[in-house]
């Protein structure tokens, strides 16, 4: 079932700046570009490099939130909006809280392996520095199941991230764990510096390390486990990426190099009223990880690079774990000791991931596919990492709520 | 009466005033506090905001809404716990909405005195007024069957002459908030010699449940906080009227306001302050201030002709500034006025002539703003002043002079017994003044 039957591409990646915390840009009193503003941006982005709306069969948009931080649903409407040449066409949404972005991914490349269109446009978008975080937090706690939330934290994820870095601390050493976090950290920042559009683009701290051992963790102001250095950005983004045939790259121009292929996926749901089997493993990732890198063909040592969902920098670690570069509790010494950074063994998050990119929690799926193409046709610009001739591939993993909605997608130079 | 019962009905006389609606602020929140924990569930707490102003006591209802929400969103990690078992609050939207109605539900807007007869305890925070001061006071405690204590804002009156006026006999104390009482940490307490050792034990647990720092003062008119304030304010203004003989009255205005903002590294200018507190206050402080010393004149003939003029300063009902000896726009001063044209001049026609003349500053980075927060401030203050002390210029001359004379009146406070001790005169002004460092120093000797 997984065997591909079709040749599948992505190409001409686009990102609106991540707007929020750390942008210059960003004032939060002042007026913010809406939710139209990016889908526009990012789709118009893609569309240039492609030849234009005319070109295009279907359009689809992830998005997590958009009805109560925009007070705006129906978001296929808003694909015609991007161009007026994709005025009746085919569009359609997908919701997967955070893995939203991947779900669209999905979408478009099944109707390319269905042959119902040859070149499928795809955005990822949230705008959600509409509120504060206090209320942000209700909004995104949506990503969990709702009878938890009454006995859930007033920050409802970093509530439930921090139990699993509890859980780590404790079965494995609180400050063997940190160490692991502080480099997750670090990496995150120093790798967001070198791309334009990150939101910590303009971080200038020069101490990362000593600055992440100052914030200690306070369960009184936030959770018990985590600092806000921990957890991922609040961000206004999109991202959009082509996702075609064979014959849809002959149709829009553009050479296979210029192109990544998609070699094998895997898509797979968690229960959502249940609670995760293990709070020190991610067991949907994980699953997800050996499903996709089997229908690839491949083992995990032919990656060259992976964008993993670390909303919080200890799923970070737990994704290393996950993914299967090392044993459960191996993980935080594995990043301490710089294997996922940019000149590691396997460089993770190269454009600075959640943590250092930013967060728009719908569009991120979509982020990570235009990053992991970036890289892998040598368009990284500054953040450009060697792509070994023997080691062609990348791997996005894209996770909706606790480890709920996860996909994983491998990708090949083409 | 525990320090809870007492806390169960109180009022606050002047509610809808500045520090009025400050003061209801934070006695509704700490009464809130009380009435949440299990054992008072069944209590009905009273807070009475008294005020004559009706528009006044709409416009603190607006206030309280804006600032409790504030305050419930910074603790929503705590109200989620207050709240656990009301199973119909979910979202952090919905326990904080709660939160802003019930601290609200606690208050009673009112007009008539006549609420206060059930207090047991009684803010004062009327205008600056003895007589009327003592009037209410005594009107309330001769209908009043509570014995109820009296805390009184005053920052000038003292506390025995309204004691013994009023027949409040051990039951009074000065509880002196600093503007704005929601933000400033600094509270001066004020006994007199009768006042009761249960009400100071009182007013010291009320102080720590509202994070303040208490100074203590002797009951001298002005304190220490008008005390060092009111007689700084006098030496610019003799500054500025000395130099009005050799250049416009509006540039030496700005110029001596610049001095004490940017050489003396303060956090805003001296005329900027006095426009903030207003100049009526002021006037009036000094009034009843300078009744009670001896050896000196506690008064400003300038101020005097400002009001006469109709120029008060203060703050309209939004918090935003009036025009005083200044006119503002956005909070930034933009114009200064001049008594003899009755019109306010722009800064920007005379405010190159007036730096060219101050000469420049020792080090343009060091700013109020840039180092309030810094751990090593009194080392970055002290090669600024030293290096202040070395210029020749002008600014610099006007600087030195007035830093000596800000810390002559600091140690003048202590030797009038005013305040105990020279870290006292200090605190006052780092806490309720947001100096970034103490009247009394060794930086302009």
């Amino acid at each position: 079932m997984k065997k591909l039957r079709k040749k599948v591409y992505m190409t001409a990646g686009y990102n609106t700046i991540s707007l929020g915390t750390g942008r210059r840009e960003f004032h939060p009193k002042k007026p913010r570009p809406g939710i139209e503003h990016y889908i526009k941006e990012a789709g118009q982005g893609t569309l240039k490099q492609i030849g234009g709306a005319k070109n295009v069969d279907e359009g689809a948009i992830g998005n997590f939130m958009a009805p109560r931080f925009n007070r705006q649903g129906n978001l296929p409407g808003f694909i015609p909006m991007i161009d007026d040449e994709l005025q009746w066409k085919p569009c359609t949404s997908t919701e997967g809280a955070c893995g939203s972005g991947a779900l669209a991914l999905m979408s478009g490349i099944k109707s390319v392996l269905a042959e119902t269109a040859d070149v499928v446009l795809t955005v990822g978008v949230e705008v959600q520095n509409t509120m504060k975080a206090i209320y942000g937090a209700d909004v995104l706690a949506g990503a969990g199941w709702y009878q938890k939330r009454k006995n859930g934290h007033a920050y409802f994820f970093p509530g439930q991230f921090s139990e699993r870095a509890g859980a780590y601390y404790e079965k494995y050493g609180m400050e063997y764990t940190r160490k692991g976090f502080r480099r997750w950290f670090r990496n995150a920042i120093e790798n967001a510096r070198l791309c334009p559009t990150a939101q910590e683009h303009e971080n200038k701290v020069k101490d990362l390390d000593a600055l992440y051992d100052k914030m200690k963790p306070n369960g009184k102001a936030f959770v018990d486990n985590l600092s806000v250095l921990d957890c991922s950005k609040v961000s206004d983004a999109a991202s959009a990426i082509a996702i075609v045939s064979e014959e849809g790259l002959k149709r829009i121009g553009i050479p296979k190099e210029e192109a990544v292929e998609i070699v094998g996926w895997a898509q797979v749901e968690r229960n959502i009223t249940n609670d995760p089997p293990d709070l020190t493993e991610l067991t949907t990732i994980k699953k997800a990880a050996k499903e996709a890198i089997e229908s690839a063909n491949i083992t995990i040592h032919d990656l060259a690079t992976i964008e993993t969902h670390d909303c919080f920098s200890i799923a970070g670690i737990l994704a290393t774990e996950a993914i299967g570069f090392v044993k459960p509790g191996k993980g935080a010494e594995f990043v301490a000791q710089g294997n996922t950074a940019r000149d590691g063994i396997i460089p993770m998050n190269t454009t600075g991931g959640l943590i250092g990119w930013g967060h728009p929690t719908g569009g991120t799926g979509v982020h990570q596919a235009v990053t992991i193409w970036e890289q892998l046709t040598g368009k990284a610009g500054e953040a450009q990492i060697e792509i070994p001739k023997d080691r062609p591939y990348g791997m996005t993993i894209n996770m909706g709520g606790d480890d709920v909605t996860v996909v994983a997608i491998i990708y090949k130079r083409g | 009466m525990n320090y809870e019962e007492r806390l169960q009905n109180v009022t606050v006389l002047g509610a809808a005033g500045k520090m009025g609606s400050g003061i209801l602020l934070l006695t509704a929140v700490e009464m809130a506090d009380i009435s949440f924990k299990p054992e008072n569930q069944t209590k009905t707490y009273v807070l009475n905001a008294m005020d004559v102003s009706h528009e006044g006591l709409a416009g603190l209802l607006k206030y309280l809404k804006v600032q409790i929400l504030k305050i419930a969103e910074k603790k929503t990690v705590l109200l989620r716990k207050i709240y656990a078992d009301r199973t119909d609050l979910i979202e952090n939207k919905d326990i904080i909405d709660q939160y802003v109605f019930d601290v609200i539900n606690i208050v009673r807007p009112v007009t008539k005195l006549e609420a206060a007869y059930d207090s047991n305890l009684i803010f004062e925070a009327v205008s600056e007024n003895k007589d009327l001061k003592v009037k209410l006071l005594s009107q309330i405690d001769s209908n009043n069957p509570n014995n109820p204590w009296y805390f009184t804002n005053t920052s000038s009156v003292p506390i025995n002459v309204v004691e013994k006026e009023a027949g409040l006999e051990g039951r009074i104390l000065g509880f002196h908030f600093y503007n704005p009482p929601a933000i400033q940490k600094l509270v001066e307490l004020i006994v007199t010699d009768k006042t009761k050792k249960e009400v100071v034990e009182f007013a010291k647990t009320y102080a720590k449940n509202l994070r303040k720092i208490i100074v203590p003062s002797n009951d001298f008119a002005g304190f220490i906080g008008n005390g060092h304030f009111m007689r700084d304010s006098l030496h610019a203004i003799t500054e500025a009227e000395a130099l009005a003989k050799d250049v416009p009255f509006v540039e030496a205005v700005f110029m001596v306001n610049k001095v004490a903002q940017e050489y003396l590294v303060r956090p805003m200018g001296i005329f900027q302050l006095i426009d903030y507190v207003g100049i009526d206050v002021v006037q009036f402080i000094m009034k009843v201030m300078n009744a009670f010393v001896t050896d000196e004149e506690l008064h400003s003939s300038l101020l005097d002709k400002m009001i006469e003029l109709g120029v008060k300063g203060g703050q309209k009902s939004d918090g935003s500034q009036k025009d005083g000896f200044m006119k503002y726009e956005k909070g930034q001063p933009i114009a200064i006025f001049d008594p003899d044209k009755k019109e306010y001049i722009p800064i920007s026609e005379f405010k190159d002539k007036c730096e060219k003349k101050l000469g420049p500053i020792p080090d343009s980075k060091i700013s109020w703003k840039s180092i309030i927060r810094r751990p090593d401030k009194e080392v970055l203050l002290e090669d600024f002043f030293k290096t202040l002390k070395t210029k020749q210029t002008f600014g610099a001359e006007l600087a030195v002079k007035y830093g000596k004379r800000s810390n002559e009146i600091g140690k003048k406070l202590v030797a009038d017994n005013v305040a105990n001790n020279e870290n006292d005169v200090n605190t006052v002004m780092l806490t309720g003044f947001f100096h970034a460092y103490g009247p009394v120093n060794t930086f302009f000797d």
